[in-house]
């Protein structure tokens, strides 16, 4: 099949098998804090409360800088991931901006001005 | 004999919910969007349907990582209006119909298509925000509510062929219903978006127009498409246009459009609503 090709879109981190292995735990995490009891929890001690997760150092430390992108890179999916976006008060403008590196307000109005064509550098692969 | 009055497609963006939630729908922002859900909301209390099947995708809320059934029915009387890490948003409850669901899930799996019975799925804004584009702000829902849960966030989802297909079994299992009910099918999600990623907010009306087009005109072209030219073309969320395919199938060979709308942007998606009718009444 075409497991390749999926791949190679720049940008986009599609949640194959490998991906979703990866980040089992981190988006376990995430899912957590649909419960109130849990978000009470983390917010009372986040440290300890990641310890209940067995996450990587590398998405522990993602998780603490809520570096948006690099939990993506590292297995995040981003409907998992946004329950920490939801838990922060932050909105899926934010997060897009904070993963395409503009501010929310730039990309609010990016929105309004009809969204991200294909031909825009992050469309498009370096070379 | 049970028969299908018509299919709507529509986004379930949850920022539309929001607005309706909180009472912003005549704002700038989102009175375009709104005055564009006019017609439909007009369509169907004509119509009146007595079930909604709601085609849908659930967002890490009813399942997980722990769980993920590519296609879930839901069986029970009612379903609870999940929490999404906001608590639950503040919409009357679901009420199911367990008897049409159940002989849905039986023929469909009696026909090769292995349902998982859910008899337990809160619901998220996958399937309430169809409801309040569809019906406002009622003290109770106006149908019974049969929720199709797909899996379209672990790759791979569902194929558009396997959810056309499906969505003719559908057809086929409301035509033998013993009871005389009348059923409109939703189906939800898309249009183009990308959340994710460097190329988040990503949006591509060309191929939004194409898709609704197809929809009436040629949906075998739609079911050919694959997996990665709906992440490509429409956004890695935008494959969620898949679960259109079950709606489509669901109303038989020919159906005409008898509406659509068309909005960038509901938040970072392009949002658009169309209606579909079976071509003659043959059933």
């Amino acid at each position: 099949m075409n497991e390749k090709r999926e791949f190679n879109i720049p940008g986009t981190y599609v949640f194959t098998p490998e991906h979703s292995r990866r980040g089992y735990p981190l988006n376990m995490f995430c899912m957590s804090l649909n419960k109130s009891e849990n978000r009470d929890a983390f917010r009372a001690d986040p440290s300890s409360y990641l310890d209940r997760f067995s996450l990587t150092p590398d998405q522990r430390k993602a998780v603490k800088e809520r570096d948006w992108l690099g939990m993506l890179q590292l297995g995040g999916n981003i409907y998992y991931t946004f329950k920490l976006a939801i838990f922060d008060g932050l909105s899926m403008q934010y997060v897009g901006g904070s993963m395409s590196g503009i501010t929310q307000e730039e990309f609010q109005q990016m929105m309004i001005n009809g969204g991200r064509r294909q031909g825009d550098a992050n469309t498009e692969r370096a070379s | 004999m049970a028969k299908f009055v018509g299919g709507i497609g529509t986004s379930h963006v949850p920022a539309i919910g929001a607005a309706v939630d909180h009472g912003k729908t005549q704002t700038d922002y989102w009175k375009p969007l709104f005055d564009g859900y006019e017609p439909a909301r007009e369509w169907i209390k004509e119509k009146k349907p007595d079930v909604a099947i709601i085609v849908f995708n659930d967002h890490a809320s009813a399942f997980s990582l722990e769980l993920i059934p590519t296609f879930a029915i839901g069986v029970a009387d009612t379903f609870e209006p999940a929490d999404e890490g906001y608590g639950p948003r503040k919409v009357p409850s679901v009420e199911g119909d367990a008897k049409l669901a159940w002989h849905i899930a039986r023929y469909a799996i009696e026909h090769d298509f292995d349902m998982t019975i859910a008899n337990v799925m809160p619901v998220d804004h996958g399937l309430t925000v169809p409801l309040s584009i569809a019906f406002g702000q009622p003290e109770a829902w106006p149908c019974k509510v049969i929720p199709l849960c797909v899996n379209v966030i672990q790759y791979p989802p569902p194929s558009a062929r396997r959810c056309l297909n499906l969505g003719k079994v559908i057809r086929e299992a409301v035509q033998c219903y013993d009871e005389d009910v009348s059923v409109a099918i939703f189906g939800t999600g898309g249009m183009s978006h990308q959340l994710q990623g460097e190329r988040a907010g990503f949006l591509n009306p060309e191929f939004d127009t194409m898709f609704l087009d197809g929809l009436s005109q040629d949906a075998e072209k739609l079911a050919d498409i694959p997996r990665q030219t709906f992440i490509e073309e429409a956004g890695s969320e935008g494959i969620e246009l898949v679960m259109w395919m079950i709606m489509r199938g669901a109303l038989g060979e020919d159906v005409k459009e008898t509406y659509r709308s068309y909005h960038i942007p509901a938040s970072n998606t392009a949002a658009g609503l169309i209606i579909l009718e079976e071509e003659g009444d043959k059933s």
